[in-house]
């Protein structure tokens, strides 16, 4: 099927070739606001992940495949990790993108499949409290997190991981 | 120029049927699988900063025989959602994406089933190596 750009094909003259001048606001499909955010957020899915192919593989790699697996984990396993800010920055950019890229897939999905108003706006709603919530809630843990516990006579917790020995004496 | 309503192959448009949709479907699928873990997995890790013994219990429902199957399925989610994305990438910025997208499905199985043999293989090891029994 091969259609040589004949004048046959060409426009008559005086009729402008679709898109080629200004479409009046009212057939566009959005408005142009609404649009660029769509175009982030299209951008923001293929950024993110393909970071998070790397970050949650490295993850998964560090806490199940190698040393004891599965096993292995347990709250000396997370303190010993989170006592390298590395593993903070690493969980911290994870959480951040991995709930950014979650809840942005859930958005398009609700945004498919829900075809009341009210509905996709109740669905949405819970969605972004929930997130909102979970991101902030992670955030604080990884910031927060206290490695040597210590009880009343400011002794070391058993569950405290090996070096805190070193570190309060 | 005549048009026909299905192409050469007889199979509609682009991602009607066959490859192109069903990578879909199992990517949306996947997709919210995996969105729901990860609020429990927040949530879950988040006991740390409750206390050791909280967070030791919790973590500890992980190491279930019957978790651990589920942690297969999981990762099995996460790898097919993972290679399937960097598929739609290449479909969508490769030059030649939307030509190959049916051979990258196939490549992205392929790669998926030797991901996951690897994985369950260790993952079962290291799991039968330190169980304790029920």
């Amino acid at each position: 099927m091969t259609t040589t750009n004949s004048d046959a094909v060409l426009p008559a003259q005086g009729i402008e070739a679709p898109r080629s001048g200004r479409i009046d606001p009212k057939y566009l499909r959005s408005n142009p606001s609404a649009g660029s955010f769509e175009m982030v957020a299209w951008v923001f899915m293929r950024v993110s992940g393909a970071a998070l192919v790397v970050l949650i593989f490295v993850h998964l790699w560090v806490n199940l495949m190698v040393g004891d697996g599965i096993h292995q984990i347990d709250f000396a396993f997370v303190a010993g990790k989170w006592s390298n800010p590395v593993w903070q920055f690493w969980d911290l950019t994870m959480l951040w993108l991995a709930m950014l890229h979650g809840t942005n897939g859930m958005r398009t999905i609700i945004n498919d499949y829900a075809e009341k108003d009210s509905t996709r706006l109740w669905l949405k709603s819970i969605l972004y409290l929930a997130a909102t919530v979970i991101i902030i809630l992670g955030t604080m843990v990884i910031f927060t997190f206290e490695a040597c516990l210590v009880n009343e006579a400011g002794e070391l917790l058993e569950y405290a991981p090996a070096f805190c020995e070193n570190v309060t004496q | 120029m005549t048009q026909t309503k299905t192409s050469p192959g007889g199979r509609g448009t682009l991602y009607k049927g066959r490859e192109g949709m069903w990578s879909w479907v199992g990517h949306r699928i996947t997709g919210v699988g995996i969105f729901f873990f990860l609020l429990v997995h927040v949530l879950d890790t988040s006991l740390v900063r409750v206390s050791p013994e909280a967070y030791n219990a919790v973590i500890g429902a992980y190491k279930h025989p019957i978790m651990v199957l589920g942690e297969i399925g999981l990762v099995g989610a996460i790898v097919f959602h993972a290679f399937n994305g960097l598929r739609i990438i290449l479909v969508d910025f490769w030059k030649q994406g939307t030509r190959y997208h049916r051979q990258m499905l196939w490549a992205v199985l392929v790669l998926w089933f030797v991901t996951m043999v690897g994985f369950s293989v260790r993952h079962l090891m290291t799991f039968f190596e330190g169980w304790e029994g029920f």
